[in-house]
């Protein structure tokens, strides 16, 4: 960090005061002036907390799509329909017994078994073939969606929120100042949201820390750099292969839980989540979860600062930070040395 | 993956001069009079809804054919190129969202939309040509699937949702170019065009070199050829010819809307391409061909077995998936193998000709 600065002193001074006036855009009660040029501070907070909670959702459907890209060179274009599986399991689950996170383990299990069943049936038979490879999942999300199409119609499905996190909490943010009283007004924001942003800043950190201080995570991260080589050194990766695929598929399925409770599941959800793995896997750069994680709180806040403050422009904003990173930096914003 | 022929000149061409009408092989003049008298034979329908239609997605197929099959470049936004023709169209013409529309003459609508819809394929294929493989596809897919959120999304220009409805055609001659027949013709002469076109192109210099560096793209950069200028030159062309296609598209269904661009089209003219096969510009006519057909057939058969005929869809991408585990090239893969067995030695099993 201190030779970053030493390196680059304009460009880390720009960083600097980019996180002070963002941490003042924060924390401060926003002057009159400011309000009557970009609006009330509480659209602001609102838009930021959307933004960033929505980066989490992406972050974990986009972590399982570039664990397994990272690994198997694979391009898995059905990562969106296993994503909206996982949110259509949850709701029968959760509707059937009534227990919310029951629905997080079964979406995780079956959607993870069905993450095998593709890997082993499928993929293992036409390794190195990356292009067929693609083609085949394309049609199997054809397969999937239509199949889902089927069993739960075009409605649009809810997963109802448990009452133990519903309704909103009040953080210690300050939205405005009160008229009448001049006391400070705090922002509410719903508790299921700032849940799901805690689980999955967890779930990243185990996963970072699966990766980087396990034997299983030191042989994916081995298999990433030359999957030819480890195996040579006698590991069974073809088992490490399974594994992973399980575990991107099960994590696309939580995902699909989380999506499916404070959004909601319909056809054309997998498009949309296939549209914002790809996009964020581009632009945080591709098989790196820190990646991911950056990547997805880029998107997030694009998509929702693009709806509050532009709304026609939004996927516009989503598309301009994939193109400027693809003409600067191809190999994405935080990329895995390869050759 | 080489997909594409790679000895395109191996027939004989050293007898007689260009307009020596012998020298024209016989499938060729049997092709020419089909498609001339088809008008007679076939109705309305099948003219317009098959036959024009399967012309229009094979040449959108065709422009993928050639980016996948010459270049290795699989491009996803074919659709989108077209669909982008087809909304200039819309814009610069006249439809019944007189807001939005500039009223400009058929022809210069037209233009403009081969035009735009050129220099936006140019674009894309400037982005995505920054990288190889697989991530062409991921690039190419997003760009798909962005475009036709911005159109659904934007109402000042492209109207949003509902899109653009009775987009005027060519009146001229006392001919309204909208109706089955002359449409028919229009689009087979294009369709031709562009056939020949892609096959010309693969056996000029710049298509060569187009197939060097599908093969070893450092190895042409060594010999002085600009790999990434003659990508993209490649996807300038193939962006000309689904723009055109486009054009005929938005004639042919007189409204384009989001749905027109959507990712299920996109992927389903790849569905085309591979189905058809890659290894020759025919492939993708076929494959639309019989894309079209199922299409419209499909939903009678289904019904007929008691499935409802909803489960297109599904119909579609099994077939998809069995064509993809069973044979590389489509169609025209299991046409050359069946030939090939016919041509076995039963002996030796050697190909006779060799």
């Amino acid at each position: 960090m201190i030779r970053f600065a030493e390196r680059r002193p304009i460009w880390s001074a720009i960083i600097v005061l980019a996180v002070a006036v963002l941490l003042w855009l924060i924390f401060a009660p926003w002057p009159q002036g400011l309000i009557d040029v970009i609006g009330r501070k509480k659209i602001f907070l609102n838009a930021l907390f959307n933004g960033i909670t929505l980066g989490a959702l992406y972050f974990l459907v986009a972590s399982g799509f570039t664990l397994i890209f990272g690994l198997m060179k694979n391009v898995n274009l059905a990562h969106g329909s296993l994503y909206m599986l996982g949110g259509y399991l949850g709701y029968e689950v959760a509707d059937a017994t009534g227990y919310w996170l029951l629905s997080f383990v079964v979406a995780f299990v079956v959607v993870g078994a069905l993450g095998v069943l593709l890997q082993v049936a499928v993929f293992r038979r036409m390794e190195g073939q990356d292009l067929k490879q693609t083609l085949v999942t394309i049609g199997i999300s054809i397969v999937i969606a239509d199949i889902m199409l089927w069993i739960w119609g075009g409605d649009f499905y809810t997963i109802q929120t448990p009452t133990w996190l519903s309704g909103p909490m009040e953080l210690p943010l300050i939205t405005g100042v009160s008229r009448r009283t001049g006391e400070f007004i705090y922002l509410k924001y719903p508790i299921v949201r700032l849940a799901i942003l805690a689980a999955a800043i967890a779930i990243g950190i185990a996963m970072w820390l699966a990766l980087n201080r396990t034997r299983i995570g030191m042989l994916v991260r081995a298999g990433v750099d030359d999957r030819d080589m480890l195996s040579a050194t006698g590991v069974r990766i073809q088992r490490v292969f399974v594994l992973v695929f399980a575990f991107g598929a099960g994590l696309a399925g939580v995902a699909g839980v989380i999506g499916g409770t404070f959004q909601s599941v319909a056809p054309g959800e997998d498009i949309r989540f296939l549209l914002a793995s790809l996009v964020v896997v581009i632009v945080g750069g591709m098989g790196s979860i820190p990646g991911a994680a950056l990547g997805a709180v880029l998107i997030g806040l694009a998509e929702q600062f693009g709806s509050v403050y532009a709304p026609t422009y939004a996927v516009v904003l989503t598309f301009l930070i994939m193109v400027i990173v693809l003409a600067f930096r191809p190999q994405g914003l935080i990329s895995v040395e390869r050759r | 993956m080489a997909l594409a022929e790679r000895n395109t000149t191996g027939r004989d061409i050293s007898s007689g001069a260009w307009w020596d009408v012998t020298r024209i092989p016989l499938s060729f003049w049997v092709g020419a009079v089909v498609l001339l008298i088809l008008p007679l034979i076939a109705g309305d329908f099948i003219l317009r809804q098959i036959i024009t239609y399967a012309m229009i997605l094979g040449m959108i197929s065709l422009s993928l054919m050639f980016l996948a099959g010459y270049g290795n470049m699989v491009s996803l936004a074919q659709m989108t190129i077209a669909g982008v023709s087809a909304y200039m169209v819309a814009i610069f013409g006249t439809s019944a969202v007189d807001t939005i529309s500039l009223g400009w003459p058929w022809w210069a609508a037209a233009l403009a939309g081969i035009i735009i819809a050129t220099i936006f394929g140019t674009l894309t294929g400037a982005i995505a040509v920054r990288t190889e493989g697989i991530y062409t596809i991921m690039i190419t897919l997003a760009i798909a699937a962005g475009m036709f959120y911005l159109v659904r999304q934007n109402y000042t220009l492209f109207n949003g949702f509902s899109g653009m409805n009775q987009v005027g055609g060519p009146q001229f001659w006392g001919i309204n170019w909208r109706d089955p027949v002359p449409l028919y013709f229009v689009t087979t002469v294009c369709a031709v065009c562009a056939y020949y076109g892609v096959i010309y192109v693969s056996r000029s210099p710049f298509g060569l070199a187009l197939q060097g560096v599908r093969d070893n793209a450092r190895r042409m950069g060594a010999l002085g050829f600009n790999v990434t200028a003659h990508r993209i030159a490649a996807y300038a062309f193939a962006s000309f010819i689904a723009g055109v296609a486009g054009v005929l598209l938005v004639w042919l269904n007189g409204q384009v809307s989001p749905g027109t661009i959507g990712v299920g089209p996109a992927i389903d003219i790849l569905i085309i391409a591979v189905v058809g096969g890659l290894a020759h510009p025919i492939g993708p006519f076929l494959g639309a061909i019989l894309y079209v057909l199922l299409r419209t057939f499909a939903i009678d058969v289904l019904v007929a077995l008691g499935l409802g005929g909803e489960r297109f869809q599904l119909l579609i991408g099994l077939g998809f998936l069995l064509v993809v585990f069973f044979s590389s090239d489509g169609i025209l893969g299991l046409w050359k193998r069946f030939r090939e067995r016919g041509n076995r030695d039963p002996l030796t099993g050697e190909n006779r000709d060799a």
